[in-house]
């Protein structure tokens, strides 16, 4: 797997993944009732990469965290740590932290002593285990609460602890699951800048699950989209946004319009006649557009998709406007919305659709 | 009149409303708790009457003769060797019946708050079974198992690991297995209680963090089940170091524990004042070392 260039996040990118899995699968219940929570996925993570698995939920990605980290072992395949093949490892030998969805933090000791944890059962010698301590709470800015029990902290800075306990050890990997899930949307974004912060200055590859597109999209190197325990898709959050491989993924990612359309002698064709791309395959075919990347014909200007205008949604910056093709599909354009107090053409007009060809994905069913 | 001092006056009224109200519940507590507890008090420092009993003049012979005992001839004072072995033999018993239960409880409380949710009722059902018959009759029960002639004798010598009977009914040995089978509900229910609290998560937290296993149960498991662990050794330790029916039964006649001992005073022995100082002084111990304990874990609180 390619190394995404615009990685800017990353330290050191070796050639030697941080952490692989090879055709990993992980079945649960026996016999004919097995659930197969993961099914034959391989990826490859870089080293001081910040990685995102994307999914819905039940798709298998906290499944997947979870066999990196060692409370599940796979029903098949091989998993490495840095080379090394850490797949029969038990947790505690693994040198990959993980922070909780639900933090865990240990409710019976302070701040500081959640976050010496490991560094005391690692066997460090004392001076260093708070000198160490000390750095991390000044990392995530608790200093000034280490001597609190986790109780007495807000969810936002229990999250920081937790952060900061799984960082401590210096882990090759640090996995994260799900860990903004249950803060506010202001305190999501403010931690999803911490998270990348973070990052950069401890230069530890980050494996993180979310469900959460947006937060995948803003955070990430590189995005692996799993659905129904495959992984479907691994690729720069730009790619997996503007070049998704199917329909899953560009229906999970963002929004998009599904067009039905034909292929024939290497054009695809909507059902009005209009050539909008190219494809190798023939026979029908699903077109994907994204709302944003649809213009609309100014008056007067001819061309284009033709479509009628069927109403429109205010949505601030910008406007939706609801169209319908000849053929009867249903297509959505998100235009600026404009200072005056229509929000877009009237309802009932006749419009045409320029699309760059470009931005116009031809997907496999 | 202020606002203040009328807050004070409506205060005072209900302060004095609330008095009233526990009327009922105070006359209790001093007829039930206090009442005999000063009768015992007052007892332990009168004489022995003659024929049981307790007369004038007030003296400090029984709290004295429960240490001590003074030579009839010539009247040289020594330490009371019996009553010493008595109170030994009570506390290993309890301690070792304390940490017996334990180390069978806390596997047995795990092994059920781990059960799903709906099983774990009927393993707490099962665990209960004993106290539905009379403690009199399982203490028999357990002396027709370890008896000479008896069912674990009689499986040994058949199977050919003992020549002869091993004599267990009528020895301490006897009666630590009864304590510990009578009290082993008490540790198991108070320390399923606390593993029910338990948040599990926090057990992968502590292996992703390199802890071993011994460490998470040292460092993470036992310390946030303490309460649970507190309680269970409360509920074992004292009513053992009080216990009359098993070092009755299956100590025999000799090997007496404190309860056998208080009980002989009241008894044959006729010597009331002895008993009531006897009483007065396990009691006095135990509340101690409650004390103690509970100074200690609070201090603990503070430092971690």
């Amino acid at each position: 797997m390619q190394h995404d260039p615009n990685n800017h996040g990353g330290q050191h990118v070796s050639a030697r993944p941080a952490v692989s899995a090879e055709r990993v699968t992980k079945r649960f219940g026996q016999g004919t009732a097995d659930v197969r929570a993961l099914d034959e996925v391989s990826v490859s993570v870089a080293r001081g990469e910040f990685f995102t698995l994307l999914g819905p939920s039940g798709c298998g990605k906290t499944t997947l965290l979870r066999c990196i980290a060692g409370f599940e072992t796979p029903s098949a395949g091989r998993i490495h740590l840095n080379g090394k093949d850490i797949t029969d490892e038990p947790p505690n030998r693994r040198r990959v932290n993980t922070v909780f969805q639900s933090y865990a933090l240990f409710p019976h000791l302070t701040v500081a002593q959640n976050v010496a944890f490991g560094l005391e059962m690692m066997g460090k010698p004392r001076a260093e285990v708070s000198r160490t301590v000390d750095r991390m709470l000044a990392l995530v800015r608790l200093d000034q609460l280490a001597a609190r029990r986790p109780e007495a902290l807000s969810g936002g800075q229990q999250q920081r602890v937790a952060l900061a306990r799984a960082l401590a050890p210096q882990p090759e990997v640090l996995l994260l699951d799900e860990p903004l899930s249950a803060l506010d949307l202001k305190l999501r974004k403010e931690m999803q800048s911490e998270l990348k912060r973070l990052q950069h200055e401890t230069g530890i590859t980050f494996v993180f699950v979310t469900h959460d597109q947006e937060e995948a999209l803003t955070m990430s190197d590189r995005i692996g989209v799993m659905s129904t325990g495959r992984l479907l898709q691994v690729g720069p959050p730009r790619e997996i946004y503007n070049r998704p491989v199917n329909r899953f993924v560009a229906d999970f990612i963002g929004e998009t319009n599904f067009i039905p359309a034909m292929a024939q002698g290497g054009q695809v064709r909507l059902a009005s006649g209009e050539v909008v791309g190219e494809s190798a395959q023939a026979g029908p075919v699903t077109v994907a557009i994204r709302p944003e990347q649809i213009r609309l014909s100014e008056p007067g200007e001819v061309g284009g998709i033709p479509a009628t205008v069927e109403g429109a949604t205010y949505l601030g910056t910008d406007s939706h406007i609801h169209l319908r093709l000849k053929d009867g599909s249903p297509v959505v354009a998100r235009v600026p919305s404009l200072p005056s107090a229509e929000p877009g053409p009237a309802p009932g007009s006749s419009v045409g659709l320029r699309v760059a060809p470009g931005a116009v994905q031809v997907l496999e069913d | 009149m202020t606002s203040g001092a009328a807050e004070a006056a409506g205060l005072r009224r209900r302060t004095r409303a609330g008095w009233l109200l526990s009327t009922p519940a105070l006359v209790l507590l001093a007829a039930g708790a206090a009442g005999p507890l000063l009768v015992v008090l007052v007892f332990s420092f009168l004489s022995q009457g003659e024929y049981g009993g307790v007369s004038l003049p007030f003296s400090g012979e029984a709290w004295f003769r429960i240490f001590l005992q003074r030579d009839i001839f010539d009247g040289t004072v020594s330490a009371a060797d019996a009553h010493l072995a008595i109170f030994w033999r009570s506390v290993w018993i309890s301690l070792a019946t304390t940490l017996i239960t334990f180390a069978m409880g806390l596997p047995t409380a795990w092994f059920i708050a781990t059960r799903p949710p709906g099983q774990r009722s009927l393993w707490l059902f099962l665990i209960t079974i004993p106290f539905w018959t009379n403690l009199l009759i399982r203490t028999f029960a357990i002396m027709e198992v370890i008896r000479n002639e008896g069912l674990l004798n009689t499986a040994l010598l058949s199977l050919g690991v003992i020549d002869q009977p091993i004599q267990i009914l009528f020895t301490d040995w006897a009666t630590l297995i009864g304590t510990t089978y009578v009290y082993l509900p008490l540790m198991v229910l108070p320390l399923y209680a606390a593993i029910d609290r338990f948040d599990m998560r926090l057990l992968e937290a502590g292996y992703d963090l390199y802890a071993s296993r011994w460490s998470v149960l040292r460092r993470v498991i036992l310390p946030l089940v303490r309460p649970g662990i507190v309680a269970g050794c409360i509920l074992v330790f004292i009513p053992s170091l009080g216990a009359y029916v098993t070092p009755r039964i299956l100590g025999g006649g000799k090997n007496m524990m404190i309860g056998n001992f208080i009980e002989l005073q009241f008894g044959q022995a006729r010597n009331w004042p002895l008993g009531a100082a006897l009483s007065m002084a396990l009691m006095v111990v135990v509340m101690a070392a409650l004390l103690v304990y509970v100074r200690v874990s609070a201090r603990e609180g503070r430092d971690d």
